[in-house]
């Protein structure tokens, strides 16, 4: 799609339940992966799928949500909607990252953070809180990928890193363009017109400097998708690898801190 | 000559101000009256929501609040339509430039960087402003040493900043981080509404979490969740009750006893 498509169509092209998700990227860049379960607190949440692998020859720890294939498989993951475990689990293996020096990739694709009681009574809110501040510490590499809806703060929870990088078709919002519309226009058939408003398309975001990589799907197989993020990962974890801790923390809070300053 | 002093004019003291209504029971209270009581119903004992200034007034001794950045106002980054007529509205309506007041006090004869939160500018909600202030708030309490008290309530990220609201999440963050590797502490009072993206971060990074009792503060809106799961809500869902029931907030303490209780807390932290 071109520069000039409208917001709203890059919505839905990310939404597209063909659109491939966490899991296809690390099954088709990843050698060796091994998935890992639970946040050792409550429970195991589907809707995130981690673990550890080689990118070449690099260990890495992979961090991906995932709404699933099939309908069976798309109520297990509960539409790649995460629960406050799912961000457990993946605080617990960024921490484990950081004591093997091993580099973190995120992958972010996910209308936002589970709605329901039960994750009000496991602490949404607390465990999204805790991912950004212990993210904005973490004394390794992190490098996220957006490639489909990156919904709010239920995608900023794997979002705070060294490097943003994103697909073409990908967006990112603070609320869907449908709640958008709804609050002020009370009317959630105006998505289109929101969509717009709100600057939520890969090129809107790299404009505003929150976004530094944009991967270019036009005219593009998925595996050629595939490959050209792989070789900008490879780019830009031998640059973070050069910096020692201190400039790494650094450099990932200014990254931060300019946004709005 | 205090910032303080010119916002405390416009909104307690300069004009006569009109009697509060309770929302609950309807009682009309006389302004002095509402104030006595810690803006708390003297029929019901409901709680209204504070005016960051009467929160000031409450909370700090006198004389001693130095406001910072008063100044600062939204650029509106994304251009959002009918944004700045809305910005310009809620500086009429509240008589504040944004929706946090920031600033150095002392409590109880205590030192601290202090935020306060005020709902009545579009209802706290936070956009590049709110993220900015609080974050050079606990930079400079990082660099002074000082501990920060926050009285929060939001309604969440602003809408109208797009994604620039959104990383306000993560920028607060970071200097929540370091103020907190710098060994000092942070108390979050939680009051009514913290919800949405300031729930999901420095509502939630305290070293100690108060909440005013029945204070909504939760994570996802009530009517989402109702639209989303089906699910009737049950009683007392996201109050300050529930949170301490489930293990989020240190305590709940009463408006009239909470500046002696941060008090208290800056002296048990106080460092020699």
């Amino acid at each position: 799609m071109a520069n000039t498509t409208a917001a709203y169509e890059r919505v839905q092209a990310a939404r597209n339940s063909k659109r491939p998700m966490g899991s296809y990227y690390i099954e088709h860049m990843i050698d060796d992966f091994v998935e890992f379960h639970g946040d050792r607190r409550f429970g195991d949440d589907p809707a995130i799928v981690a673990g550890v692998g080689f990118l070449n020859r690099i260990p890495v720890t992979l961090i991906a949500m995932e709404r699933g294939d099939t309908l069976e498989d798309r109520i297990k993951r509960n539409f790649g909607c995460p629960a406050p475990e799912g961000y457990r689990k993946a605080l617990r293996l960024m921490k484990e990252a950081e004591k093997f020096h091993r580099p973190v990739i995120c992958f972010i694709g996910s209308s936002g953070a589970y709605c329901g009681i039960d994750a009000e009574k496991r602490g949404q809110g607390l465990a999204i809180a805790e991912n950004l501040y212990e993210m904005m510490g973490l004394k390794t590499p992190v490098i996220s990928v957006i490639v489909g809806e990156g919904g709010s703060g239920g995608a900023l929870a794997l979002g705070v890193c060294d490097t943003t990088i994103m697909l073409e078709n990908a967006v990112y919002s603070v609320i869907s363009p449908e709640g958008c519309a709804s609050i002020l226009w009370k009317d959630a058939l105006k998505a289109p017109e929101a969509a717009e408003h709100l600057r939520l398309t890969s090129y809107d975001l790299q404009s505003f400097q929150v976004v530094e990589k944009v991967i270019s799907e036009t005219g593009k197989t998925n595996r050629e998708i595939c490959s050209a993020l792989k070789t900008i990962l490879l780019d830009e974890i031998t640059k973070l690898k050069s910096l020692t801790a201190e400039e790494l923390l650094d450099h990932r809070y200014e990254k931060f801190r300019k946004i709005g300053a | 000559m205090s910032t303080l002093k010119t916002i405390l004019n416009t909104i307690t003291s300069g004009t006569e101000q009109p009697p509060r209504v309770c929302k609950q029971c309807g009682t009309e209270i006389p302004y002095s009256k509402y104030i006595e009581n810690s803006c708390i119903c003297t029929e019901c004992g409901a709680y209204f929501r504070m005016r960051a200034v009467e929160r000031l007034d409450a909370t700090v001794d006198k004389g001693s609040f130095q406001e910072i950045d008063r100044k600062l106002k939204s650029k509106n980054p994304i251009d959002f339509p009918e944004y700045a007529e809305k910005l310009e509205k809620a500086e009429k309506t509240s008589g504040l430039n944004e929706g946090v007041v920031c600033g150095t006090a002392k409590i109880d004869g205590m030192d601290c960087a202090l935020f306060i939160m005020d709902s009545a500018f579009m209802m706290g909600s936070m956009g590049t402003v709110v993220g900015e202030k609080i974050t050079r708030l606990f930079e400079k309490a990082t660099s002074l040493g000082l501990p920060v008290i926050g009285f929060i309530t939001s309604g969440g990220a602003r809408m109208q900043e797009g994604i620039f609201s959104l990383m306000q999440m993560a920028k607060v963050s970071g200097a929540v981080k370091r103020h907190s590797e710098a060994g000092l502490l942070y108390i979050a009072v939680l009051t009514d509404p913290t919800t949405g993206g300031i729930t999901a971060s420095f509502a939630m990074q305290g070293d100690i979490i108060i909440a005013e009792p029945k204070a909504l503060i939760g994570f996802a809106g009530q009517r989402v969740i109702e639209q989303t799961t089906g699910e009737k809500l049950p009683a007392g869902f996201q109050r300050a009750e529930f949170q301490l029931e489930h293990g989020f907030v240190d305590l709940i303490e009463a408006r009239p006893r909470m500046t002696y209780t941060l008090g208290k807390l800056l002296k048990l932290h106080h460092r020699h």
